[in-house]
């Protein structure tokens, strides 16, 4: 986005309310309602990448070391990960304030 | 080219305004009333007079969804619908205006069920009153033939990309044949040039149509739809002026028939509008000083013009074809009060309904409309409005 949502104007808003930037939803942090988030015990994974398949919003990344970790700023807490590690590395844990 | 006088059916004059307008896709599914029109627009397809696509589909809302896609891609866009296929497009109308499509629509006006009816009244349109597409009523097979044509010019205007409704009535005007002036090709090219697009799906440069919108948006999005309907006004203006050069044959959002001098007016808004020119002439004749209003622009509704054509009235009769069930009555009506409200001087406004699913109104109908309000303005109404020609 050229600027953020809260700073666009009626008037600034392009006909129809067409988005012209591809892939603008990026900038728009979409993980912060959620209520639980991943934890990876790291000396459990075996870096199979299951979890990555499964991610319904592709909020999983593959660090430097080869491990698949959420990135927090869009995961929301649905522990579909979580559910399908199959060593059970991945545990959910409540958010706290 | 001399204008060429022929005689039509309404349904097939409006479905050779749209060949002239040389649409490139059109997705409609029949429906009595309007069924005349998609027919011929598929036998013309099929026989290679119109180049498109003729999309068939097994609703309404697939119509409507499949005229959104192939609108967004930049191709000029038709459908038409009545009744029950309009209620069954209402989430999509809504859609198409707020993406600023500019697809054309017929309506052909037919009431809503149940009871079940394929006769004519406005419910269907009215239950689609804020929809956010212009929306045109119409009164005979000319006007149905130009406004037609004048719909697919406002619409693509870069100044409204707006999705228009041309309503016309069903049986009454859309299966009678009329005699017409039909305009040349020629003259057709000139007014309507080739669709321009804002933006298109393509893969070329992607962008996304139909977002989602947060809270910090949405309303910000809804003022510029609204305020882009209401900036469609001039321009539907200057648009209908520029058609009436070409032609001869000029419109306007209210056209006023024997109003000189006339302390009463009949308001009516479609086909209806003939009859009541017969109602009125009669009772000029017997020195009733009563005329007539026709409201062609419903969307966006012409304020401004409504304060003007009713100066000097005491008395303003509106004729409804639909209901507001639990409400006021009539919608034409509703709007024509909330128009005069402000005014510091305006006339007894009184709400009849009439012609309700097919229900013919007689000239004399319009009489007794007229001699009931003079009597009720002498006393304060009791009800919110009349139903006339109801047995009781």
């Amino acid at each position: 986005m050229a600027k953020p949502m809260e700073q666009y104007t009626w008037r600034d808003i392009p006909i129809g309310c067409v988005v012209e930037e591809p892939g603008n939803a990026r900038d728009y942090k979409t993980g912060d309602w959620r209520s639980q988030r991943p934890v990876v015990e790291t000396a459990k994974c075996i870096q199979c990448g299951v979890c990555w398949v499964f991610c319904p919003d592709a909020a999983i990344y593959r660090n430097e070391e080869g491990y698949y970790l959420a990135n927090l700023d869009y995961c929301k807490g649905c522990g579909i990960c979580a559910r399908e590690c199959w060593t059970g590395c991945i545990r959910m844990v409540e958010e706290e304030k | 080219m001399k204008p060429k006088r022929v005689g039509m059916e309404v349904s097939i004059a409006l479905s050779e305004a749209v060949k002239m307008a040389n649409v490139d896709c059109i997705a409609a599914y029949p429906i009595t009333p309007q069924t005349h029109i998609v027919e011929h627009l598929s036998e013309l397809v099929a026989d290679g007079e119109l180049d498109a696509e003729f999309i068939p589909v097994e609703s309404e809302h697939s119509a409507l969804s499949v005229c959104a896609g192939t609108s967004a891609v930049g191709a000029r866009t038709f459908t038409a619908t009545s009744s029950q296929g309009l209620a069954l497009m209402h989430e999509i109308l809504f859609i198409v205006s707020a993406m600023r499509l500019p697809i054309v629509m017929a309506v052909v006006n037919r009431a809503l069920s149940a009871p079940l009816s394929i006769w004519n009244d406005h419910s269907d349109v009215m239950a689609s009153r804020d929809c956010g597409w212009i929306q045109i009523f119409t009164e005979n097979g000319q006007e149905v033939f130009d406004q037609t044509l004048c719909a697919f010019r406002i619409a693509e205007d870069h100044r409204v990309f707006m999705p228009t409704i041309i309503n016309l009535d069903g049986f009454t005007l859309s299966h009678v044949v009329e005699p017409l002036y039909l305009v040349g090709q020629e003259l057709v090219d000139k007014f309507l040039p080739p669709y321009k697009p804002p933006y298109t799906l393509h893969p070329d440069r992607p962008l996304t149509m139909g977002a989602f919108g947060v809270p910090e948006i949405y309303a910000e999005a809804k003022k510029a739809q609204e305020v882009a309907l209401r900036n469609s006004y001039p321009v539907i203006m200057e648009l209908w002026k520029e058609w009436g050069e070409l032609t001869g044959r000029h419109y306007h959002p209210i056209e006023a028939y024997r109003m000189e001098g006339a302390k009463i007016a009949l308001l009516t808004m479609g086909s209806f509008g003939e009859i009541a020119m017969g109602a009125v002439d009669r009772m000029q004749d017997e020195g009733i000083p009563v005329g007539l209003l026709k409201l062609r622009l419903w969307r966006p509704f012409p304020f401004e013009e409504i304060r003007q054509s009713v100066q000097g009235l005491e008395t303003l009769v509106v004729m409804d074809r639909a209901i507001s069930f639990g409400g006021i009555g009539g919608p034409v009506c509703s709007e024509i009060k909330s128009a005069l409200y402000q005014q510091p001087k305006r006339p007894k406004v009184f709400s009849f309904i009439a012609g309700l699913g097919g229900r013919d109104v007689p000239p004399e109908q319009f009489e007794e409309m007229v001699q009931q309000a003079m009597k009720m303005k002498r006393k304060r109404p009791v009800e919110e409005f009349t139903m006339i020609g109801v047995r009781e």
